[in-house]
């Protein structure tokens, strides 16, 4: 049966094919429709870990228990997980380990754009790269199989296209291989100097044995076509590329793509007049074929930056080809993303941005946009956790210049739970007096609301205990006096909060509680909730229009309220001095 | 022959559920397809695009400069922001219906008038009209998708297949009656 998926079912749909039977996975764009895809699949556990480093330990561990097993991320969780890849690397598996990488070339929803196929020559692990759907699904099975034979982890590396697009996958049966038995063996599985130093011969060794497998394995293959133009590519890259130069040119298409196919790359460029490297960011291929001795045309006219697209490749390669496109010389107005109508984010942010000289440290997830316009609260975002230990460090340089900054640090619930806790430790051990702001909205919500240990519900749907902000906050040495636990959508206890924590000269937090606006069933809660502007009593200084409510625009010389977006949240109700806006309960 | 399709919008106007029928319907007419989204912060009132192409045998998903054979715009402005996608002679179907961003809201940024006219003037291949206004005469502005969709199958001439049983499959039951109407409503613009 043939069945249209985009990357992300079809690699779950290989994993469920490949007899694996545990997953685990932090959220991540473009890679969270894996796990949720694979917990569709009764036969596998699969759980949200709290972050990529643990999702990764728990498959090491499920592996060497005997488990083929699956841990899926985003390019940037690779780096929060890097530390147990380096390692498993020496250790090898039992059971059949994957690791999928979801790069984002282009930054669609990510905050770099780092190429994670450095990872493999790095970590010393197989690597395989996918470039459709059908794909997606056949070399999961095969990386399974690699996995095991060679004693390897592999990285399995996709990008937004892959992932986002979809195209037709034939679907086949589950295999079950069972779970492997478990017999204790230290040299391996306990990596102490004395076994580690053992361990890096084997592994120099495994990749001359993958090197040569790479040679003869069918996910390289060569596509003859006019041999005046040979092409090597890998990934989404090949169907750009195929696309621009259809059968005109001959393509060595990798699958297998660490170690590289060196007798095949030197064979194919032997049979071709000019060589050229398709590939996307960085000049991975390209430098290997380098090192090989073979010249070839690359990134002299590939962009390293940005997403490639056959556009691309054409304007590089074939530019008399450019087509002609449509214009008009309207100015367009930028779109950017904002805070929802009736978004719990919204009160604190706007209590906050009251205060001149606060800095603000911003994380990851939908409040990132705090630092959007007409908030304009936040000043700096990193990486996930940053939002509470930058936020440290800043607050100790002000300190040390003697400046009178005071830092808030703002971090999503899904965040604090991911590497949030261990900042705040930092905060109480060295007595750091930064302002700690939780936004507790119950649920990971930038990226499509996914369960997180704050949301009482597992990825495979079971019931689970609400692991307790306050309690871990109080527990970590926060004292009691100096933590607020809020409803955002009440704007006095709001100010009330950041006044206290903006005067405390110890750590302080403040918690800032209601679930996100888009959940479902506070939709359906609030449904027949709204704001209405009563126009006799409003004298238009559009004071409610500065919180950034996208509900709430100015037409026709008059403030309204769009109906249909607001959810009753109250915040421009509470900063109209003039009592103008009025609730209506529908 | 490969077309491509490109569906322009802003986060919440359903562009991906259209889009998602528009591939099932294409493969019941025996084309290979690919179909791309975009949809990273598009929950957040964002711009979105959804690229769908078909034909023999696709490669890549992705549309740019001057290839799109069809853009609906689910909003005008987007019609605007992504024109320079549409190949020469290709058709360009608007939803005559305004969403303000943030910045215009503000009165930082200003929405451009007359655009309808504007897009006529330059796009030989051209149709505007209020999708959402016919969806909200039928009844929940929130068909104006399906109703964008009906202008779309009948423009590319893609009434091989049954589109109501397509559209069945991908809307719950109490929503069919309204859908049906509002694809046939399309399809007579
Ligand atoms: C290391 C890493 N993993 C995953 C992501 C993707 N990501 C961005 S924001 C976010 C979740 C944010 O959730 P939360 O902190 O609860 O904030 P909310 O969006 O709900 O406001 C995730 C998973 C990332 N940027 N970096």
């Amino acid at each position: 049966m043939k069945k249209i998926m985009t990357g992300n079912e079809a690699i779950a749909r290989g994993a469920f094919e490949a007899g694996c039977t545990v997953a685990a996975a932090y959220p991540g764009t473009p890679s969270t429709e894996i796990l949720e895809n694979i917990a569709q699949y009764q036969e596998i556990y699969s759980e949200w870990a709290p972050n990529e480093k643990v999702a990764v330990e728990v498959v090491c561990g499920a592996s060497i228990g005997g488990a083929r097993s699956l841990a899926a991320m985003k390019h940037v969780g690779l780096n929060v997980a890097a530390d147990p890849l380096f390692t498993i690397a020496y250790e090898g598996v039992n059971g059949g380990l994957v690791i999928v990488t979801a790069d984002d070339p282009g930054m669609h929803s990510s905050q770099n754009e780092q190429d994670n196929r450095l990872y493999a020559p790095f970590a010393k692990v197989a690597m395989i790269e996918p470039a459709d759907s059908q794909e997606c699904k056949d070399f999961v099975k095969e990386a399974f199989e690699i996995s095991e034979k060679f004693d390897t982890p592999v990285i399995f590396r996709v990008s937004t296209r892959v992932c986002h697009s979809k195209s037709l996958v034939e679907l086949g049966e589950r295999q079950e291989v069972g779970v492997k038995d478990y017999q204790k063996n230290v040299k391996k599985y306990v990596m102490i100097p004395a076994h580690s130093r053992v361990k890096h011969y084997e592994v120099e060794e495994r990749l001359a044995h993958l090197q040569a497998y790479s040679n003869r394995s069918p996910l390289n293959r060569i596509e003859w076509g006019d041999k005046k133009i040979g092409i090597i590519t890998s990934g989404i890259s090949y169907q750009h590329a195929k696309e621009v130069f259809g059968d005109q040119a001959s393509y060595l298409k990798i699958g297998f793509s660490f170690p590289l196919p060196d007798k095949m790359i030197k064979k194919f460029a032997r049979m071709v007049d000019k060589l050229y490297i398709i590939e996307e960011n960085e000049p991975y291929l390209e430098n290997y074929v380098r090192i090989l001795g073979i010249d070839c045309v690359g990134k002299e006219f590939i962009p390293r930056c940005g997403e490639l697209s056959p556009e691309i490749i054409r304007k590089a390669f074939l530019p008399q080809e450019e087509k002609k496109h449509y214009q008009v010389d309207l100015k367009v107005p930028s779109r950017p993303p904002v805070l929802c109508a009736g978004c719990p984010h919204r009160g604190i942010f706007y209590a906050v941005s009251k205060y001149k000289d606060v800095v603000a440290t911003g994380d990851i997830g939908c409040y990132t946009l705090g630092m959007m316009p007409p908030l304009n609260v936040t000043d700096v975002v990193i990486c996930m956790g940053a939002g509470i230990s930058a936020g440290l460090g800043f607050q100790r340089a002000a300190l040390q210049g003697g400046r009178k900054e005071k830092v808030f640090g703002f971090i999503g619930d899904s965040t604090f739970f991911h590497s949030g806790i261990t900042g705040l430790i930092d905060a109480v051990y060295n007595n750091t007096p930064t302002v700690m702001v939780i936004l507790d909205n119950r649920i990971t919500a930038m990226t499509g609301h996914q369960e997180n240990p704050g949301t009482g519900r597992t990825l495979m749907g079971q019931p689970a205990p609400v692991v307790d902000i306050e309690g871990i906050v109080k527990a970590v040495g926060i004292k009691e006096e100096n933590v607020r636990v809020v409803d955002p959508y009440d704007l006095t206890a709001t100010q009330k909060a950041v006044k206290d924590a903006y005067e405390a000269t110890e750590p302080f937090v403040i918690i800032t509680r209601q679930p996100c606006a888009l959940i479902k069933e506070v939709q359906r809660k609030r449904a027949g909730l709204f704001c209405s502007v009563n126009q006799e009593k409003c004298t238009k200084c559009r004071a409610c229009i500065r919180t950034g409510c996208p509900a709430i625009s100015f037409r026709d010389n008059q403030v309204v309220i769009d109906q249909t977006m607001c959810n009753g949240c109250t915040l421009c109700l509470q900063v109209c001095k003039f009592n103008a806006v009025e609730k209506v309960v529908g | 022959m490969v077309k491509s399709i490109l569906l322009v919008g802003v986060g919440g106007q359903g562009t991906i559920l259209a889009s998602k029928i528009l591939t099932e319907g294409l493969l019941r007419l025996d084309y290979d397809v690919k179909m791309s989204e975009i949809h990273g912060m598009a929950q957040r009132g964002g711009s979105v695009t959804t690229q769908i192409k078909f034909g023999k045998k696709v490669y890549s998903p992705c549309i740019g400069m001057g290839e799109a054979d069809v853009i609906v715009a689910f909003e005008k402005v987007e019609a605007v922001r992504w024109l320079h996608q549409l190949k020469e002679g290709g058709i360009l179907l608007v939803n005559d219906y305004e969403i303000y961003s943030l910045p215009v809201l503000l009165g930082q940024e200003e929405y451009p008038q007359n655009i309808i006219e504007r897009l006529k003037d330059k796009v030989e291949n051209f149709k505007a009209f209020n999708a959402a206004k016919i969806a909200e005469d039928l009844g929940n502005i929130k068909a104006q998708n399906i109703v964008l969709l009906g202008a779309l199958i009948k423009a590319l001439n893609l009434d091989g297949i049954d589109w109501t049983e397509v559209l069945k499959e991908h809307l719950p039951e109490r929503l069919h009656d309204l859908n049906i109407k509002a694809l046939e409503a399309g399809m007579r613009v």
